[in-house]
């Protein structure tokens, strides 16, 4: 299979004092015919990463070929066989839903009909609304119906669902699983690991600029060394980290910093069956009081936590 | 490809739409100027003189009886309306521009003095219409001059203003109407959407100057059409060369509009810029006085203000009848500015 996009060392860097480094060297392969996330905190430089990839802004250095081109050699090229949705593009609010597919229709070579891009993502009961009229789901609808008109063969996503009550998000993830189902390729960020999971063939989770994990949902849950996740809290600090390392079948540990006097603990485990009673047994022998217990399958929300030590949405990283 | 698809046709189309969608943008740009006009014109209409108030003195030198007497000759002349009363109150009344013109009886020749505001011309008048009255009063052998009243269209205000209405409306429709409008796509992050595809940028900014032109078509006709009906101004000169000034002014204004938005990131920024360009320009290019009424020194600079050189060149079509040959340089004037504007706003311009 061959490559969509292909990125090699990307760095972004924004002067300034200092200056802000967005993208650290990040490297990708997105294969034709695969969704492919990227995810991370707000700042960690998923948005710098594709509008670089959208040739909307410039890299500081590195490789980046988009469907076997460059934009410096062939930015026209790209641009006719890509759509692309912003975070927050405001599109006018009083012109219809048709008025607008069609503006960007007309300014691809080839694509589909207007009405067809409509019907693509459901709103041909709002073709002759004004945008200023639609909810916020249909909105982000209408915004991936103008990224579709010109019948691309590789979609880009910024954050497509955010903000979005979940039967809209449901509806989107549909749109995306059709397109994607015609053959194409999609590129999405987002910070939902829900959405990923959902609709992601592969991820990479972006960090402070670099990639630090990569592979489908299912290898990154088990490379933190277990599927399951048993979380716990005690009214004081518990056993020792190696203590709770030693239960039977526990890959990692993790504390949380106390909160209003809680203590919280994420241990991801291979075989909870058996971690579990040697958790209790050694809870007993200490002074800590259980406050609460979870066992739970784990997520790609644990990957990042584990290999990050900070939680995705309270992230202090505003890399960018 | 159908023409059904053609980008200008539709970013065109886009323009139009929104435009006329918004009841608040149609009033600003149709109902305003027109609204200006219509009051500025009621204002400023010419009357004929009613009335030229006079007052005169009673407790000057030469008395109250020779206060009377002259009283009685200026009333010879009907536009004249005399005041009797003391110095004092009288003097006040000039200060608070209620009189002209005092007149205090003297002892000395001739007779009286004036006392009046040199800076107002209602003042000047009343003097010399009181110094005609008494002198022809004192000699009768000089018989008043055969007057013949004109009027003529072309000569009064509103014929002045029109012309500097019609200009000024291409100036805030090019800024406003182009400059506004790329920032605010900016600020809604629509230009970096239209980026991102394969729109042609030449294409974008021509339908910005395409929409612009039939708006002020529009614009101006309406404008046109009112100041026939109401005031009675036509057009003396050749339409076609008048078509070709509005086409010219409205594409040099659109060029400044583009290189005041080029950078601009917020619209009180935009805003700002556009105040600082237009406000000079409303005050010293002869939009409702003429430019000339500025020192020489600065006239230079005045001329080479576009706005100057546009309402110079509508003045020139509208009311002296003038034709192409009239346009020479208003048209070197804009299109130094048109070009100059626009090439430098492709070189600076921020899409994103």
């Amino acid at each position: 299979m061959s490559d969509a996009i292909r990125v090699r060392d990307l760095v972004k860097t924004y002067p300034g004092r200092p200056a802000v480094e967005a993208v650290r060297g990040i490297a990708l392969d997105v294969r034709v015919g695969e969704c492919f996330g990227l995810l991370g905190p707000n700042g960690a430089g998923k948005t710098t990463t594709l509008e670089i990839l959208e040739g909307l802004t410039d890299p500081t250095a590195g490789e980046v070929e988009v469907l076997g081109r460059t934009w410096r050699r062939d930015p026209a090229g790209i641009r006719e066989r890509i759509g692309i949705s912003l975070q927050e593009t405001r599109l006018a609010d009083k012109l219809t839903v048709r008025e607008t597919v069609t503006l960007f229709r007309s300014f691809y070579a080839d694509g589909l009909d207007p009405d067809a891009a409509i019907a693509l993502v459901t709103l041909q009961e709002k073709a002759r609304a004004h945008v200023v009229k639609l909810s916020g789901g249909q909105r982000q609808r209408l915004a991936v119906a103008c990224a579709l008109v010109g019948d691309p063969e590789l979609l880009f996503l910024d954050e497509p669902t955010t903000g979005l009550d979940p039967q809209s998000r449901r509806q989107l993830w549909d749109v995306i699983n059709d397109y994607k189902s015609r053959g194409r390729t999609v590129m999405l960020t987002t910070h939902y690991m829900d959405e990923a999971e959902r609709l992601c063939d592969r991820v990479a989770i972006v960090d402070h600029g670099t990639v630090i994990a990569s592979g489908t949902p299912a290898e990154l849950i088990l490379q933190i060394g277990g599927e399951h996740i048993i979380d716990f809290t005690l009214d004081r600090p518990g056993p020792p980290a190696d203590a709770l390392h030693a239960l039977p079948t526990v890959r990692t540990v993790r504390a949380d910093p106390p909160r209003d006097g809680v203590h919280g603990y994420s241990l991801s485990v291979a075989e909870p069956h058996r971690a579990l009673p040697a958790l209790l047994a050694l809870l007993q022998s200490s002074a800590a009081q259980l406050a609460g217990l979870t066992t739970r399958t784990a997520t790609l929300e644990d990957v990042f936590v584990t290999l990050t030590g900070h939680g995705l949405r309270d992230a202090e990283g505003t890399a960018s | 490809m159908t023409a059904k698809y053609s980008a200008i046709t539709q970013l065109t189309l886009a323009r139009l739409r929104e435009f006329y969608r918004e009841p608040a943008a149609v009033f600003w740009v149709y109902g305003f100027p027109l609204l200006l006009a219509l009051g500025l014109g009621i204002a400023f209409r010419d009357r004929p003189v009613e009335s030229i108030p006079i007052d005169v003195a009673t407790d000057g030198p030469a008395g109250y009886y020779k206060a009377e007497e002259y009283a009685v000759l200026l009333r010879a002349d009907p536009r004249l309306k005399l005041t009797l009363l003391d110095g004092a109150a009288a003097k006040e009344r000039l200060r608070t521009g209620k009189t002209g013109l005092v007149l205090t009886p003297t002892a000395a020749a001739p007779g009286w003095e004036f006392l009046i505001d040199p800076n107002r011309p209602d003042s000047v008048l009343a003097q010399s219409a009181a110094d005609s009255t008494l002198l022809r009063a004192a000699n009768p052998a000089l018989a008043a001059a055969a007057t013949v009243e004109s009027n003529e269209v072309g000569g009064r205000y509103i014929d002045f203003l029109l012309p500097g209405l019609i200009g000024a409306n291409l100036m805030g429709g090019g800024l406003f109407g182009v400059g506004f409008n790329i920032v605010d796509m900016r600020v809604r992050k629509l230009l970096k959407r239209f980026l991102a595809t394969p729109m042609s940028r030449r294409d974008f900014l021509l339908s910005l100057l395409i929409s612009r032109l039939l708006f002020t078509v529009v614009e101006i006709a309406i404008l046109l059409a009112a100041a026939r009906l109401f005031f009675d101004v036509s057009v003396r000169g050749n339409w076609f060369a008048l078509g070709g000034l509005v086409v010219l002014g409205g594409a040099a204004f659109a060029g400044i509009g583009l290189l005041v938005a080029s950078r601009a990131r917020t619209i009180e920024t935009v805003s700002g810029l556009m105040n600082m360009v237009m406000l000079p320009m409303y005050v010293t290019s002869g939009v409702f006085f003429p430019a000339d009424r500025f020192p020489d020194a600065v006239q230079p600079v005045l001329q080479a203000l576009p706005l100057t050189a546009l309402n110079a060149g509508l003045r020139a079509v509208i009311n002296d009848g003038g034709s192409w040959s009239a346009l020479g340089y208003p048209a070197v004037i804009l299109t130094a500015w048109g070009v100059g504007c626009f090439a430098l706003a492709l070189r600076v311009f921020r899409w994103q």
